[in-house]
């Protein structure tokens, strides 16, 4: 059994303009001690995605589908019982550290919390433990440093604090929603780093979400890639990056830069869908070089044709790859 | 009844942000006003008020000045009746309400209009300033307006009508000298964010004078916040007139206010003629609600956030 | 937060040191003023004057006299109209009633407003959240003096309950009706801000991160929702407070409690610059002392400004 499945969720959100299709029917799994990427560009659903899981969605959001986890449902639980898994069982890293932790309350306090709520510790004892925590997270001179208030700490220090506050209950899933968009490229290979170490030591599991191809291929073992609310292409990185099967996977391959090959990198023409309303057809046609008919009105089904790799498109591999060659 | 602050500083960082200045902008908030329900009905309530005030007088059968012997001091004999021409009905003096209302609510917009008028150009000028200019004059600027807030104005103002007589040229001014200090705070903080952006420096170093930027590239961008704060002030305007002419500090007789009318029509209420508290009364409300609704329908237009 | 809190203190008092000058110096030149011996003043009136400011001195000296006597004695020096009363006495006569039924309403304004809001956020698009946006709404068109005979028609004309008018303050009967016509629209302004800044809060980033903590709601709003949703009903505060100090006038006289806004106007009325004076000192004063309070408890709140 899977510790984390989940089957053909969907997210909707109601707004003035008619109702946002965030999420629109996807699965997959995560075995225990996994790292999954979820890669998508900005608006392709994946935070929303990582939300609904844990119930997080805005008040206008809804989500639908199935999400269990070791092999109970918990989509649409009432709070009080998804309050026993959240931070405890199944923990999250926010985006933006600068907004995500409250600017009104020391960090001893925001983490404190946490151990009181689950642990039960005493003040003391939490925020003692909340040291620990920040030592973990290679925050110098934690014991002091506990004290401040997150505008006293930079950036990179806030999502370190994110971090360390998201591992205090040693969950067994971890979520980490882009944890280093809002950071400095050199900062960036440091909280990577950092994940990394944590998660071999606690042996958690783990879901990446994010548009960083890169920091998929570091960090990963397998990737889903989204476009428009959907899974596009699923595979373990390894043959996602040797041969990418989807042309979108294809299409944001191309797009990075490189310093290896002479080649300039091309950008994905077009601009990403309008989420609005019912999705029809593949929501990647309009920008698709290999679009044919079937493409604007049927939304090809998600086919494993590979142990482990699955693919959401009507052209064959072979058509793809060709024009790679 | 004082303008919230917070949100304006938010309209203001709406309506100037790079990306979304320009035409729509202001054919989305277009839309978005029409599509506002409240905002209709507000801008409703104002035509209505308007007209009565504009074309009023041409409806009465007597003029607001004329004392009716038949009437007067004879609460029953006065009461609104569409026979003796009293729509309604009269003063204790026994002049007509109707005549009368259609003057106090004449001159209750006019305050709140030139006050209003007033107080947004002091305060636009002096804040673009204080912004522009930045540094040791912004200091000093800005330390003056938060000595000058801190300072009941109801009572300097009181006083100044006091000392100085009660024209109401005075009473224009001193209302709208009530008001511009906000509206300067606003208007400093949202230059100080655009006097930064890349076309205003660029305008700098190519030696555009001073008066020609804060004209030519921070001016324009205020007109959003300007419009709303001005709407949202004329019934803050008629307000404090309303509650000094409350007072009999304000118009004198044989002048008249909606504030001065519904003071008179308190006044008389225990006798039974409620009327004269009712008519004054329902047009001051109106007036209001009409700013209110159009103030914020205009604010949630250039500035659609979840509230 | 010391030198924060001397910061404040550095702006607060220049701030009242510039309204006592001003203050006396509009004294001074004001038409009609015993200053300016243009009216007939009553022999002792002149005699006590005499003594009292030394008319005879040259004018800084006479500044000075009166700082001194009104920031080390708290002496406001004799009334123009009333040979045998002095500023303070007329003060200390009516300031305890102005005081208590303000102090009331404050407090009332705040707590029902705070609440209020706060729950119409919670239960967002209830009938709770209807009710309390209809009451904030209507409201804004009730200031105090259209409240006030709109509570007298109500409670004293045709229910009987409450006296129309008077003091005791032994009988809280006497205070309700000042209290909730001064409350009122202060409620609803700020049951309004606090509802739209709660729902910005609860749809922010640091609100989510709380809920993914797992903690239940009732923790999640009172330890990390109240305080950032606060600030902005924080800075409303001392408009408010401005506004309702100049609202009392409406009520002392309304409802003729016998507080200090009645011998206001009466000596407005009276050109009685030196009553005026008195109660605009003080009154502005009480303003400095409460921003300083405000901007203290938002330095409290907010960690960032307080260094």
């Amino acid at each position: 059994m899977p510790l984390l499945e989940v089957n053909d969720l969907n997210v909707r959100f109601g707004t003035q303009e008619g109702e946002v299709h965030a999420v629109n029917g996807v699965s997959f799994a995560l075995e225990r001690g996994e790292a999954l990427g979820i890669v998508g560009e900005s608006g392709s659903g994946k935070s929303q995605l990582s939300f609904s899981i844990l119930g997080l969605l805005a008040a206008n959001g809804k989500a639908s589908g199935s999400v269990k986890f070791e092999g109970r449902e918990i989509l649409n639980l009432p709070e009080p019982e998804l309050n026993k898994l959240r931070a405890d069982r199944i923990s999250m890293v926010f985006q933006d550290p600068m907004t995500a932790l409250n600017p009104y309350m020391r960090i001893s306090d925001q983490m404190a919390e946490v151990l009181m709520l689950h642990k039960g510790l005493s003040k003391r004892a939490a925020v003692a433990e909340a040291a620990q925590m920040l030592e973990l997270v290679k925050i110098p001179d934690a014991k002091n440093r506990v004290r401040l208030f997150p505008h006293e700490f930079s950036g990179g220090m806030r999502q370190r604090v994110m971090i360390a506050m998201a591992l205090l209950c040693k969950p067994d899933v971890l979520i980490a929603d882009e944890p280093t968009t809002a950071l400095d490229v050199t900062v960036q290979a440091q909280i990577m780093d950092l994940l990394g170490e944590l998660r071999r030591e606690l042996g958690m599991a783990t879901v990446l979400i994010t548009h960083d191809l890169g920091v998929v291929a570091g960090f990963c073992e397998r990737a889903i890639v989204m476009y428009g609310g959907q899974v596009m292409e699923q595979s373990p990185v390894d043959p996602l990056f040797a041969n990418p099967t989807h042309p979108y996977t294809k299409g944001l391959l191309a797009a990075l830069p490189r310093l290896d090959a002479d080649r300039a990198m091309t950008p994905i023409r077009g601009n990403p869908p309008n989420m609005t309303g019912a999705p029809k057809g593949c929501p990647f046609c309009p920008r698709c070089d290999f679009v044919e008919e079937a493409c604007a009105d049927v939304m090809p089904p998600l086919a494993e044709f590979a142990p482990g790799r699955a693919r959401a498109c009507h052209r064959s591999i072979e058509t793809i790859e060709e024009a790679a060659a | 009844m004082v303008i919230d602050e917070s949100k304006m500083t938010s309209l203001a960082e709406a309506t100037s942000r790079e990306d979304v200045a320009g035409r729509s902008l202001w054919a989305d908030a277009r839309r978005r006003f029409f599509n506002n329900k409240a905002a209709i009905f507000g801008l409703g309530l104002l035509a209505f008020v308007v007209a009565f005030a504009l074309f009023g007088n041409l409806l009465a059968a007597w003029n607001n000045s004329d004392i009716d012997y038949n009437v007067m001091g004879d609460a029953t004999a006065s009461a609104p009746s569409f026979a003796n021409g009293h729509y309604f009905g009269a003063d204790d003096l026994g002049r007509d309400l109707f005549a009368r209302t259609v003057q106090g609510t004449q001159i209750s917009l006019l305050v709140g209009v030139i006050g209003t008028l007033i107080a947004v150009s002091v305060g636009t000028v002096y804040g673009a300033i204080s912004g522009y200019f930045g540094g040791r004059v912004d200091g000093f600027m800005m330390r003056l307006v938060d000595i000058l807030l801190a300072i009941p104005y109801m009572f300097v103002l009181i006083l100044l009508l006091v000392m100085y007589g009660r024209s109401i040229g005075m009473l224009f001014v001193g209302v709208g000298l009530i008001s511009w200090l906000e509206m300067a705070r606003i208007v400093r903080g949202q230059t100080l964010t655009l006097k930064n952006r890349d076309y205003v420096e660029a305008a700098r170093a190519i030696g555009v004078p001073a008066p020609t930027i804060i004209r030519r590239h921070i001016l324009p961008n205020l007109v959003g916040v300007v419009v709303v704060f001005a709407t949202l002030l004329v019934p803050l305007m008629i307000l404090t007139e309303s509650f000094i002419s409350f007072l009999g500090l304000g118009v004198q007789e044989p002048q008249t206010s909606l504030g001065a009318l519904i003071s008179e029509g308190a006044g008389t209420m225990s006798y039974g003629t409620l009327w004269q508290l009712a008519f004054p009364l329902f047009f001051f409300v109106t007036t209001l609600f009409g700013f209110y609704f159009v103030g914020d329908g205009l604010r949630d237009a250039l500035d659609p956030k979840e509230r | 937060m010391i030198v924060y809190i001397l910061k404040r203190l550095a702006i607060a008092i220049p701030t009242l040191l510039v309204l006592i000058i001003a203050s006396f110096l509009l004294m001074h030149t004001a038409p009609g003023g015993p200053f300016t011996s243009e009216r007939a003043v009553p022999p002792e009136v002149l005699a006590n004057l005499n003594a009292k400011y030394g008319l005879d001195q040259p004018l800084w000296k006479q500044i000075a006299t009166y700082l001194w006597n009104v920031v080390a004695h708290f002496d406001f020096g004799p009334s123009f109209s009333y040979k045998d009363r002095s500023v303070n006495d007329i003060i200390a006569q009516g300031f305890p009633v102005t005081l208590t039924y303000g102090f009331l309403s404050f407090i009332a304004a705040v707590l029902v407003g705070v609440t209020l809001g706060v729950t119409a956020a919670i239960k967002r698009n209830s009938w709770l959240d209807y009710l309390a946006v209809g009451i904030s709404i209507g409201a804004q068109v009730l200031p105090n003096f259209v409240m006030a005979p709109i509570l007298v028609l109500i409670f004293t004309l045709s229910l009987h309950w409450l006296p129309g008018g008077g003091w005791s303050f032994d009988d809280p009967r006497f205070w309700i009706m000042p209290v909730i016509a001064l409350s009122t629209s202060y409620m609803a302004s700020i049951a309004r801000i606090t509802r739209s800044s709660m729902l910005e809060t609860l749809s922010s980033n640091h609100i989510r991160t709380a809920r993914a903590k797992g903690l239940p709601k009732r923790k999640i709003i009172m330890r990390h929702a109240l305080k950032p949703a606060l600030l902005p009903v924080i800075s409303y505060l001392g408009p408010a407070f401005v506004s309702m100090i100049t609202g009392s006038v409406i009520v002392d006289v309304y409802f003729t409690t016998g507080g200090i806004g009645k011998s206001f106007v009466d000596s407005a009325l009276n050109r009685d610059y030196a009553v005026m004076m008195g109660i605009t000192i003080l009154l502005g004063t009480l303003t400095i002392l409460f921003n300083l309070v405000v901007d203290i408890v938002y330095g409290w709140i907010d960690p960032k400004i307080r260094y």
